[in-house]
This record gives structure tokens, C-alpha cells and sequence, in this order.
């Protein structure tokens, strides 16, 4: 277990390099953000004075060896448009987006596996053709529109949820979060929604092959020519066995839910990192994207490894030597 | 078992629940605003959004009206004492938000601090370019000198926010971003601050100017359009800026909503590349390379003038948000000639015009532009395109996001750019698009084709130079004529702004594209 941990950790700092690095020359490729950010009136010397200002006179090399410098005294640099380290952006927004992911993952799971389930069960009938038809629609219709629906539907013409924009914040242990308020939670709905749609979608599929698959099984029929009820035989021989591929599902799509909520941030002004990201591509703010990066990289590897330990809870013949 | 009745109500029940939207008392205004606000901080960047929410909070010496003329701000009257002396006689009794009196002395350090904040990526040092050094001679009175004589100071200072230099020595952006620092003069204080979500003002009662309506103002960041859109559609905003021309016909259908318009200064142009023997992307007919650079022929820059059919890109492109442009800038900015007119659509003219040249078989030219940037950017680059091949000039468009086609730009990768610039004067406008490029004047930063025209920028210097006001837009209005005429660049034309609102509402609309709190008013 050690040595696994350990060549995680290993792999996950090259990773993080190398990253860092197509980051840095990507975006030193496409232009200096000086150009995007000065005023019209600027001059030659202004912006050579900007550049320099932000140290982007320097070869890309030197710029680079700055950023590692600083990056190993946990210094991610300055946003150059906000003035303030690019980590404090970050994870000031970090809150948002993790709200709105974990609501919008728990519909998901909470709606995903009972209908999956059920329509794994009734392939034939009605209500599981029904549920296998809106899945189809989850995953076809462009995440963008179904949330200007959303806002369109029950905002505009219902008037009963509020348009965009995330309500009052409490704190909650230090962290500033939206969900504990009647406004708050009024803002999350649509967004989350919105988000959790595909996810929603991809879940039932899963669960209901799954399902299919397991309800063909010889444990199956044992249990059942046991005489255990079809309910005890759902639960303690059929929904152990399709978890372990929701759980990896789940857990791959929830870091991909914090990392690229993007489109859902943007259609509801929601202030979370994904708008951040797009924001600073779009100014070439590299230390934000550089952080961001690195912050959803670290995200990913700490999903990946919750994901493997319940795996081992899970699954008997994943635990790792000694630990049954 | 009949389960429909608790169904219906249950979802009566929610209705309920859900239906308490919250409504804004008559003193609260509630603006959408379209572009993210990266600080609060007046002096770190100089970008639209950023001086929006500051100019609630924070005032300048000079100001402007709607129509982007010079009134006074905190300074009540401004001369030149000689060619390179300018004296504010500022306003007395104003008060900062923390009751402490505005003198002379926040006057000074607030000029100052622009060029003291590290690692900001500017804008703001350029104006203060021409200042040499700025005196409180008394608490009221302020007295810049400058390096040259230079009579667009007052245009220049209208850009720095004055802060409180008590609240305001050694802050950083951050200390603004958490009110610390928020000390202005301006109509509205600080109350709270979600970055990238809204920023919430109370009124400054001892504000000198007239009274706003509005004891509280909540100023949202909505830059999706259709989100935006809605958010006014469903009352939960009570004015949207940069309304999406698309929406403007729904909104102006609903009884409840308005919509007001004005020009804009943003004047949409073509950079044509008038210094390199061959222009990358530029070649003949035959694909093969050009023996001269075309765009250096007057016959030529005018023929694809004529074959630019304004008309159509205003009334089609821009569903009529746009005016035809002749000028270098809008239609009331100063200096601007209202004498020239736009060159009328005559492709057959082009034609006669590109033989004469010596191309009747035209040409080849890439036509490089955002598509992020401008209103419906990227559709006008095709359709100028499909008039300029329809003269013979084929045209291959490059549209990019702005970051990227800057990049290209500065590694001089493009011949024929398309190009928005606001300006608050002609003579400040040629200086950077039109100039001959001069590093150490700092002319023509943005002059992308190297056109260079030795009368008009002997003109737009002596324009720059006189502090007379009369006599400097003579020469403004003369060097933007000369330029025009000489088809320094290819004016397309100007963008309409828009905003809408409640209909019990009213603003006056801002050529500037400014949108402040404290100009709405209730009918």
C-alpha cells in the first residue's frame, strides 16, 4: 500500500510538471495578454513597460524557472489581471463549484441508480422504455440550452426559481457556502440540474446494463431459486455488483463535474472556477490558468484515490494483502 | 387509489414556496452588467468593466457627459496658466465616504498611484504619460505641469479615480477587493463584494451632485447574453447594458420593458499594411507574388472602400445596431467632421478603380479579425470577404479570439486587420491608429498598417499641443479629414449600444457605453 502511494505521489508531481509546462508554452504561443489587457490609449513604452511589469519580457525559459521558483515556496504568482495570487482566486471559487458538483452528483446518483434500476428490471415495459427515452435526451441535448430552458421555463415564465447568480453565502467552518439558506438553495436548483442532467443520464444507462447483466447471472437465479425475495435479492446480489462500475463512473465523472462545469457556470453567471478558467483563457491570464491546472490535476488524484479505496471496500479481491 | 389530488397539491404547495421572488423595493436598482470585473482596485486595469463599478464609488477631476463632452467632475474649473501648466480649481466641502474632506493632496497621490502599483498589466501610466509633476498649491487647488505642451490633460485625467490617500496609502488590489480601501467621493459606498457574482453600494448621502434615487444598488456580472436577457425578463434585474440584438425585438415587444439606443464611440476599421513590399497573405490573381505592395495605391484603399457595401452590413450584420462610419470616430466626439460621408457601395466603380491601379484581374488578400470581440465580429469579416471578391479582390478570411489574432498581429502576420477603437477625441484616436509609429512620442502603438502621413501627424501634434479648445478641434477635425480622405484606414462603422429596462425606468443613454446607477431614474 505504501509503495502504491508512493508512486502515485511520484507520478502525480511529473504529471503536474509536465503539465505546468505545455501550459507555460501554449500559452506564451499564442501572445503576449498585455496586448488584450492595456488600455487603447497606451504607447510603445507603456506596454513594453506593462510587459516588463509582469515579467513577460523575460525568454520563456527564464519565465518558467520564475514560476518553478516560486511554485516550490507554494507561490503560484499574481493574477495579472486581479492583482491578487492566482490561488486565492481559485480557491475563493473553489466553494461554489464544489457545491453546485456535489448537488448536482447527488441528483444524479439519487435519481440515476433507482431508475436505472428499474429500468433494468422492466426492459419491456412502458415505464422503462420512458425512462431509456429521456436518458437519450439527457445525453443528447447541448448542456448550454437545456439550462437557457431551465432559466426560460421556470424563471422567466413560472417565475418560481431565480434566474442566475449564486444567493446569500453562510459560513460553514470558514467556508463561505450557499446551500444552508432558502436563497441559497434556490439558486443552486437550476444549476445543479442543469449539470446533473447528463450525468443523470449516463447513470441509468450504466445502472440498467448493470442490471441486465446481473439479473442473468447463475448467483442470481440461486438466490432466487433459494426462495430470497425479489427485493433481498436486489439488494444484497444485484446492487453490490453494479456499484463497483458506478462508483468508478461516478467518481471519474464527479472530478470532470468540479472541472468542466464551465458551460452551466456560464448560462447561470454562476461564480465558480469554470467561469474563472474561460475568463482567463480568454485574457491570457496564464497564472490562473497555471494554478487552476494544477488544482484540478490534484483534484483528480485525490477522486482517483477515493475511488480505488472504496473499490477495496467494495470489492474483496481488489483489497490489498492484509488488510481483509 | 387515486393519487392525483395530492400530486396537484404538492406542486401547489411548491409554487407557494418557490413563488417568494424577491421584489425590489422602489429604491433599490438592480443592474445586469455584461462584462467580468477583474478588481475593484481603480488603478490596477483599465478596462471598461473594472471602471464601471469604480466610477460608483470613485470620481475624477474632469468628467464627461453622455455625449462624451468634458464637464467638471471633482475639479469645478480647469485652464492652462501657460503651454505647460494646467490649473484645477477643485471642488470644496466634498466629502469621502469616511466623512474626511477631498483636498488637493488625494488629488496628488491618486495621479501618482497608477505608476506605483507593481505587477499591474496598466493602461493607466498612459495617462499620466505627459505629466511631469502634479502640486497641491492650496487644499483646493492643483497645479500639473507637463512635459510637452499638451492640451488633451483634461481628456487623460478623466481616467484616473481619485481615492482617499488616507484609505488608500499602501493598499493593493486586495485591500479594494475587500472595501478596506473603497474610499471615494463618488454617489455609492461599498457594502459587499462576491468576486465575479456582484458588488452591492449603499448611497453616499453627502454626495455633492444631485441626489440618485436609489438607496441601494446591486450591480450583477451576467456576460451570457441570453442569461442576462432573462434575468430582466424575469424582474429580477431591473436594467441590462449591451442588450444582445437578437433579444431587442422581444424586449420591445413586452409592455413592461423598454429599451433605449444610442451610437457608440466604437468605430469599426480596417488596418491595410501601406509599408511592406509584400504583405504576407497578399498575392495576384494567379496565386503568384505581387511586384508592389497594392495597398500603398490611393486608387486601390479607395476601390475596396466603394466595394464595402455599409448599408447592407448595418441593416443585415447588425440588424440596424450600427451607423454607417466615415470618420475615425462617432458622430459627436470631438473633432469629429460630420461633413464626410461614407463612400457610397459602387462595385463597378472598384472595378474601373482596380484596373486603373493596374490589377484588373484583382488580387489576393487574407483578412485577419476577432471573433469574440466586436458585435457580430466574425460575420462581418465573411461578408466583407464576399463584397471584395465580388470586385475581384479574393478575400480568404482569419478569424481568431482576440488573445490569438493580438498574437498574430504583434508578430506582424497580418496584412489587412479589422480593428474597434473608442476614443473621447479624433486628435487622441489618430495618435494611436494613424500616426506614423514613434516610440519614443509614443505614436501609433495601434497603427497596424504603418500608414505615415506627415501632414497629418504635423497636424494632430499641433492639435495635441494647443490647450485652446476651439483651435484644437479645428486641427483634429482637420487632421481626421485629411486621413479620412487619404483613406488612412477603411472606416466601416459605428456600433449602436443598447440598453434595456423597466419601463417605469430612464437613462440617457452613453456614447461612452458607460452604465451608471446613479443616472437611472424613475418616470
Amino acid at each position: 500500500m505504501l509503495s502504491f502511494t508512493l508512486r502515485r505521489l511520484v507520478q502525480s508531481a511529473a504529471t503536474l510538471l509536465v503539465m505546468s509546462l505545455l501550459v507555460f508554452a501554449g500559452v506564451y504561443a499564442i501572445g503576449n495578454p498585455v496586448d488584450i489587457l492595456i488600455n487603447p490609449e497606451a504607447d510603445q513604452a507603456e506596454i513594453a513597460r506593462a510587459t516588463a511589469q509582469l515579467g513577460l519580457d523575460l525568454p520563456l525559459w527564464r519565465q518558467y524557472l520564475v514560476f518553478l521558483q516560486g511554485a516550490l515556496g507554494g507561490d503560484l504568482g499574481n493574477s495579472f489581471v486581479a492583482g491578487v495570487p492566482a490561488i486565492t482566486l481559485i480557491l475563493e471559487r473553489l466553494p461554489a463549484t464544489l457545491e453546485l458538483a456535489l448537488l448536482a452528483m447527488l441528483i444524479a446518483i439519487g435519481l440515476g441508480v433507482p431508475l436505472g434500476l428499474v429500468a433494468g428490471l422492466k426492459p419491456e415495459s412502458w415505464i422503462g422504455r420512458t425512462i431509456m427515452a429521456g436518458s437519450i435526451l439527457g445525453f443528447s441535448l447541448p448542456t448550454f440550452w437545456v439550462g437557457l430552458m431551465l432559466i426560460l421555463v421556470f424563471s422567466v415564465q413560472l417565475g418560481w426559481l431565480p434566474t442566475t447568480g449564486r444567493g446569500p453565502t453562510i459560513d460553514l467552518f470558514g467556508i463561505p457556502v450557499s446551500f444552508l439558506s432558502w436563497e441559497g438553495l434556490r439558486h443552486l436548483i437550476l444549476p445543479a440540474t442543469n449539470l446533473a442532467l447528463f450525468k443523470l443520464a449516463l447513470l441509468v444507462r450504466l445502472v440498467r446494463s448493470g442490471t441486465r447483466e446481473a439479473m442473468l447471472q447463475d448467483y442470481v437465479r440461486y438466490a432466487r431459486a433459494k426462495g430470497l425475495a425479489g427485493r433481498e435479492v436486489l439488494r444484497v446480489h444485484v446492487l453490490p455488483n453494479i456499484l463497483i462500475p458506478v462508483i468508478t463512473v461516478a467518481g471519474l465523472e464527479f472530478g470532470s463535474l468540479i472541472a468542466f462545469a464551465v458551460v452551466t457556470e456560464t448560462v447561470f453567471a454562476w461564480p465558480g472556477m469554470g467561469k474563472l478558467l474561460i475568463d482567463s483563457i480568454g485574457l491570457l491570464d496564464r497564472p490562473v490558468i497555471v494554478a487552476y491546472l494544477l488544482v484540478t490535476v490534484c483534484l483528480f488524484i485525490f477522486i482517483n484515490l477515493v475511488v480505488d479505496l472504496l473499490y477495496a471496500a467494495l470489492d474483496p479481491r481488489v483489497r490489498p494483502e492484509g488488510a481483509r | 387509489m387515486n393519487k392525483k389530488p395530492l400530486i396537484t397539491f404538492a406542486s401547489c404547495l411548491l409554487a407557494l414556496v418557490l413563488h417568494a421572488a424577491p421584489a425590489a423595493s422602489a429604491a433599490e436598482l438592480r443592474i445586469g452588467l455584461s462584462g467580468e470585473v477583474s478588481s475593484l482596485d481603480p488603478h490596477l486595469l483599465a478596462s471598461q468593466p473594472n471602471l464601471t463599478v469604480a466610477r460608483h464609488v470613485f470620481e475624477s477631476l474632469t468628467d464627461v457627459d453622455p455625449q462624451t463632452r468634458l464637464i467638471p467632475g471633482l475639479a469645478e474649473s480647469w485652464r492652462a496658466l501657460d503651454p505647460l501648466t494646467w490649473e484645477f480649481r477643485l471642488r470644496r466641502g466634498v466629502k469621502f465616504h469616511d466623512g474626511s474632506e477631498f483636498t488637493a493632496e488625494d488629488a496628488v497621490f491618486s495621479l501618482a498611484r497608477p505608476l506605483s502599483i507593481r505587477g499591474s498589466p496598466g493602461g493607466f501610466a498612459s495617462y499620466v504619460r505627459a505629466v511631469e509633476s502634479a502640486t497641491a498649491v492650496d487644499s483646493h487647488t492643483l497645479r500639473v505641469k507637463t512635459k510637452y505642451p499638451y492640451g488633451a490633460l483634461p481628456e487623460d485625467i478623466n481616467s484616473i479615480l481619485i481615492v482617499s490617500k488616507k484609505a488608500a496609502q499602501n493598499a493593493g488590489p486586495e485591500d479594494f477587493d475587500s472595501g478596506r480601501a473603497m474610499v471615494g467621493t463618488g454617489p455609492y459606498r461599498f457594502l459587499r463584494y462576491q468576486r465575479g457574482d456582484r458588488l452591492e453600494l449603499a448611497r453616499h448621502d453627502q454626495w455633492w451632485g444631485k441626489t440618485p434615487a436609489w438607496d441601494r444598488v446591486t450591480l450583477r456580472v451576467v456576460p451570457a447574453d441570453p442569461s442576462r436577457t432573462a434575468a430582466l425578463l424575469s424582474g429580477e434585474l431591473d436594467a441590462i447594458e449591451h442588450v444582445p440584438s437578437a433579444d431587442l425585438k422581444n424586449i420591445n415587444k413586452n409592455k413592461k420593458l423598454i429599451t433605449i439606443q444610442t451610437t457608440s464611440w466604437r468605430t469599426i476599421l480596417l488596418h491595410l499594411d501601406q509599408y511592406r513590399a509584400q504583405p504576407p497573405g497578399v498575392s495576384g490573381a494567379d496565386g503568384k507574388a505581387l511586384e508592389k505592395n497594392p495597398f500603398m495605391d490611393l486608387r486601390v484603399r479607395r476601390a475596396m472602400s466603394m466595394a464595402i457595401h455599409r448599408e447592407a452590413i448595418v441593416s443585415r450584420v447588425m440588424e440596424g445596431l450600427a451607423v454607417p462610419a466615415a470618420n475615425i470616430v462617432s458622430p459627436g466626439v470631438f473633432g469629429h467632421n460630420p461633413a464626410l460621408k461614407a463612400a457610397p457601395y459602387d462595385p463597378e466603380g472598384a472595378r474601373r478603380l482596380l484596373a486603373e491601379a493596374g490589377y484588373p484581374q484583382g488580387f489576393r488578400i487574407t483578412l485577419a479579425g476577432p471573433n469574440n470581440r466586436y458585435i457580430n465580429d466574425e460575420q462581418i469579416l465573411q461578408t466583407i470577404a464576399q463584397l471584395l471578391t465580388r470586385v475581384g479582390v479574393q478575400t480568404r478570411v482569419e478569424a481568431a479570439p482576440m488573445s490569438a489574432f493580438l498574437g498574430r498581429v504583434r508578430k506582424e502576420d497580418t496584412a489587412v486587420s479589422l480593428l474597434g477603437w473608442g476614443s473621447f477625441a479624433a486628435d487622441l484616436a489618430l495618435r494611436s491608429l494613424i500616426a506614423g509609429p514613434n516610440p519614443e512620442k509614443g505614436y501609433g502603438a495601434w497603427n497596424w498598417g504603418r500608414y505615415a502621413n506627415p501632414k497629418v501627424d504635423a497636424l494632430m501634434e499641433q492639435a495635441l499641443g494647443s490647450t485652446d479648445r476651439g483651435r484644437r478641434e479645428t486641427l483634429a477635425r482637420e487632421a481626421n479629414t485629411l486621413a479620412m480622405n487619404d483613406l488612412a484606414i477603411i472606416p466601416l462603422h459605428h456600433q449602436v449600444v443598447s440598453w434595456a429596462m423597466r419601463a417605469n425606468l430612464a437613462y440617457t443613454p452613453r456614447t461612452d457605453e458607460f452604465t451608471f446607477a446613479h443616472h437611472f431614474t424613475p418616470r
